[in-house]
């Protein structure tokens, strides 16, 4: 299944009958459905080892029942509620029915889980997963220790390399092509730029699958990684499509205090405790059922309540403790080795003897490109573009609602990404390609021409540094109108100066200085959206806290925001269209939620 | 900027010549090669903030009032050994004043130098805390992650010398052509090899997938790999790397090519060129013990697999 390529007037042209984007869980799990019946390409910015999926720590959910009762319509249960009800229950159904294969596939693969006494795979307690609607926390997250991550990813590239996927490893997407046929809007192809070289590419695909990750580095206390920037979900908004639900951004209760570096919730799973600065174990005021072990939104916010509330600790009282000073030095070593890592390297504390201090971080997107349960894009609340897929956490299904549970995303991305690889190449095998436009690559081209050779004044990375401290100070765990007024100002303002921005390498060969400069524009475009997006759900749901207005409201806001773009990019600010999109209800009607 | 801070260089000729010897020596010697020109233009907006002030700033209401302290900084003298291959015939050492933090890290250095002095400066990255293996380099000549180097460790009244890994080809500063090592890393057949599809999960005791835990850790960083004097004259060597990723496969009892990798690794390339000097475990960031790793397969070649 050799690349196709040629060369005219500079461009690299190559087509292949599916064209992944993005080299993390959910596109490497696409291509293992694609590559064995169809000519794949997976086009990455980085080399697929260094995904984010790879940073994920605690587990992946599946109701396998190996250590104690379980089934997965109580998984689905939780979904929904952990979602705060805005989950789409058909989605979540399907999410947790396929979750058990998708633990075995990874196992067959050869993911070396941990085990338990009788060599199945083990099972570990975490936020939000529950025994019988609620009643006491279950053991759901199949696990590696504390980077499970790190084994589902390096899994997913050797059986990559067993299959003979063809990677195109440093190459950006930077642009969609989308064309008309029959009337119809079908795709075309991506354009991606070759970090190495500084050549433009144009990828022709029958089918198109977008896996391309988050968008964290639009704050600046985060989990996500440097490269996390919303490209692919930027191009896809810049293409005129809707983004979905983008006001819910979940906050990870535990980051490391002032740096942002995830401690797992596993920890909480296996037993570790918040506790404020008189040592109180604050989460039981909180949840008192579930106390540590509440989904993150409800323990993000209890945190922040803390330290607002004057019992936050440290020198500027500006975080609390997770204790795991009781777990003991055996099991911090053995099923929780990294973080403990983490801990000691970061912030010279040892989790054995000593509490950590922690505070909530920006970690995941819960919204994002909206498809529906085959993994198809969506152009409004149902037209699907024919070709064109979405998988893990740059797409929005909705399985996670207003707030995600842990161990589901790992989950996501293998459910989702297998499905879009499977129906993408499905896709291929009937569709023909859908010719490129002579001018496909002229967009990419100009832009990167424009910021090269621009002879502005302005820093990108100041202007990146301004974005994500006005939105860690006004779009964070708590908002208000007001502060995301000033959100939505600041980043108005950022967009003036970006098109001034300067590029001082002007140099073809690993130009990072150009590619910053081009994530920086989607960071302005997707945090506008965000903050857009946030100021008109006037109720508070999930990870979205209003504090001007602090309850849930059903009646009118139980449905998924659908934001537009409704201009070409002028400068100040895009026109944002909003609208809404039912949400699919199947068992569960919403209900007060409680822990 | 960017154009003052190039003619700032030493390109006399300055090479490392003892690869395994003592850092601070070789500081010294740097030293003296620089043209000690460290602008203070260069070191502009260096008042930024620190690491440890965003935490409370949520929903921007006040937190009851505290001491502020704050956080000591100090300047570090890093001097990157800097090549565009656009301009440059050969690589140059370049130095740059940077105000750190005491929980900063070499990678935070970078940055800084590259958001505020001279933006050209290239270098991978990504998830800044040791899990992605992106960001490989040689700091005082031993290899190590930026992202897991703290700053507070190192002699900062000397210079910290930054470079790129050794033994894969330069391409621009701190980048390196990454493909010849992931292509030994997929010669040795890096995924499970098993028959038969069973119903659920196969088995597994805590005691087979302890045998083989330590190496199930590998990042592919290439740290250990390019810290290795054989692969340094000898490309062709599998290298450290390939050989812990064969003994994830070799030692999981689940596997059933064992034997193959055995063959592959016997070859000429192979296992036995290793000298066990030890410079991969010691560059390993994840702990890894490689060498030992190494050893139980040359053990396996003798003996056979024990598991």
């Amino acid at each position: 299944m050799a690349d196709h390529s040629s060369v005219t007037d500079g461009i690299h042209y190559h087509q292949h009958d599916v064209v992944i984007v993005g080299a993390g869980g959910a596109g490497m799990r696409a291509a293992i459905e694609a590559a064995p019946k169809a000519s794949t390409a997976v086009i990455t910015k980085l080399y697929p080892t260094r995904s984010h999926t790879g940073a994920a720590q605690g587990g992946m959910a599946a109701a396998l029942a190996n250590v104690e009762e379980d089934s997965n319509e109580w998984h689905t249960y939780d979904t929904v509620k952990g979602g705060d009800y805005l989950t789409d229950q058909d989605s979540a159904e399907i999410l947790t029915r396929e979750a058990i294969d998708a633990v075995y596939d990874l196992e067959n693969m050869g993911l070396p889980f941990n085990r338990t006494p009788d060599g199945k795979i083990d099972q570990r307690r975490f936020g939000g997963h529950t025994r019988d609607h609620g009643k006491a926390p279950v053991r759901r997250a199949c696990y590696a220790a504390d980077r499970t991550g790190h084994m589902i990813l390096q899994t997913l590239y050797q059986n990559c390399v067993k299959h003979g996927v063809e990677f195109f490893n440093e190459f950006y997407a930077l642009d969609l092509i989308m064309a008309e046929v029959d009337g119809v809007k079908r795709v075309s192809g991506v354009v991606a730029y070759e970090l190495a070289t500084g050549e433009i590419h144009v990828f022709q695909g029958k089918s198109v699958v977008f896996a391309t990750g988050g968008f964290g580095k639009i704050y600046k206390t985060t989990s996500n990684a440097h490269t996390l920037t919303g490209d692919g979900v930027g191009i896809v908004w810049r293409q005129g499509l809707p983004l979905e639900d983008m006001e819910f951004y979940q906050f990870h209760p535990t980051g490391l205090a002032g740096l942002g570096i995830l401690l797992t919730e596993g920890a909480r799973g296996e037993g570790a405790i918040l506790r404020n600065a008189s040592g109180e174990r604050f989460m039981e005021r909180y949840a008192p059922t579930i106390k540590d072990l509440a989904p993150r939104d409800i323990v993000a916010r209890s945190m922040v309540q803390e330290v607002l509330d004057g019992r936050g600790a440290g020198p500027n009282k500006d975080y609390v403790y997770l204790d795991c000073t009781h777990l003991g030095a055996e099991v911090l070593e053995t099923k929780l080795p990294d973080i403990t890592e983490f801990a000691r390297t970061y912030l010279g504390v040892d989790p054995v003897v000593e509490r950590v201090p922690v505070y909530p971080t920006a970690h995941y997107a819960m919204g994002g490109i909206p498809t529906n349960n085959d993994a198809q894009v969506l152009s409004d609340n149902e037209t699907v573009i024919p070709g064109l897929y979405a998988a893990g956490e740059c797409a929005c299904v909705s399985v996670h609602g207003a707030n995600r549970l842990g161990t589901n995303s790992l989950l996501d991305i293998n459910v989702f990404g297998k499905r879009a690889g499977n129906n993408a190449v499905a896709y291929a095998q009937t569709a023909d390609f859908v010719d490129l436009p002579a001018d496909a690559a002229d967009g990419v081209v100009k832009m990167l021409a424009q910021l090269r050779e621009g002879e502005g004044t302005e820093s990108v990375a100041e202007i990146r540094k301004a974005l994500q401290e006005t939105m860690d100070r006004n779009a964070q765990v708590f908002r208000t109108e007001e502060t995301l007024q000033t959100a939505l100002a600041d980043i108005a303002a950022l967009r003036e100066r970006y098109p001034n921005v300067r590029i001082h390498d002007r140099g073809r060969r690993f130009n990072t200085d150009l590619l910053e400069a081009v994530e920086l524009g989607f960071l302005l475009d997707l945090a506008e959206v965000v903050v857009v997006s946030a100021i008109n759900r006037k109720e508070s749901r999930g990870a979205h806290m209003r504090d001007d207005y602090p309850t849930r409201d059903d009646v009118n806001y139980m449905q998924h925001t659908m934001a537009y773009r409704t201009d070409a990019e002028t400068g100040a600010s895009q026109g944002i269209r909003l609208d809404w999109k039912p949400v699919r209800v199947t068992h569960y009607q919403p209900t007060e939620r409680k822990y | 900027m960017a154009e003052s801070e190039q003619k700032n260089e030493n390109s006399a000729g300055f090479e490392r010549e003892a690869e395994t010897g003592d850092p601070a020596a070789q500081a010294d010697a740097a030293v003296e090669a620089t043209t000690a020109d460290a602008e203070s233009a260069m070191s502009s907006s260096g008042t930024s903030a620190a690491p440890v002030d965003s935490a409370a700033e949520a929903a921007d209401r006040p937190v009851e009032a505290a001491p502020v302290e704050v956080p000591e900084s100090f300047t570090v003298t890093l001097i990157v050994r800097r090549y565009d291959p656009e301009v440059d015939d050969e690589p140059r050492w370049v130095d740059y004043d940077v105000q750190m933090y005491q929980t900063e890290r070499i990678l935070d250095a970078l940055h800084r130098i590259k958001w505020e002095q001279d933006p050209s400066l290239a270098f991978r990255r990504s998830c800044a805390h040791g899990v992605c293996g992106s960001d490989a380099m040689r700091i005082n000549g031993k290899n190590r992650l930026a992202c897991k180097a703290l700053v507070k460790d190192f002699d900062i009244s000397k210079p910290i010398y930054v470079e790129a890994i050794k033994g894969l080809p330069l391409e621009k500063d701190l980048i390196v052509d990454m493909e010849p090592f992931f292509d030994s890393f997929r010669e040795i057949q890096p995924f499970l090899q098993a028959s038969g599809k069973p119903e659920k999960e196969r088995h597994q005791t805590i005691a087979q997938r302890e045998r083989f835990d330590d190496t199930t850790k590998c990042i592919l960083c290439a740290a250990c790999t390019t810290s290795c004097p054989v692969f340094w004259t000898d490309g062709q060597y599998f290298g450290p790397a390939a050989i812990v990723n064969a003994h994830r496969f070799i030692f999981d009892s689940r596997d059933e090519a064992s034997q193959v990798r055995l063959d592959i690794l016997n070859d000429r390339e192979g296992v036995w060129r290793c000298r066990t000097t030890f410079n991969c475990t010691d560059a390993c960031p994840r702990g890894i013990q490689v060498t030992k790793a190494i050893a139980e397969v040359k053990q396996a070649m003798l003996t056979g697999v024990k598991l």
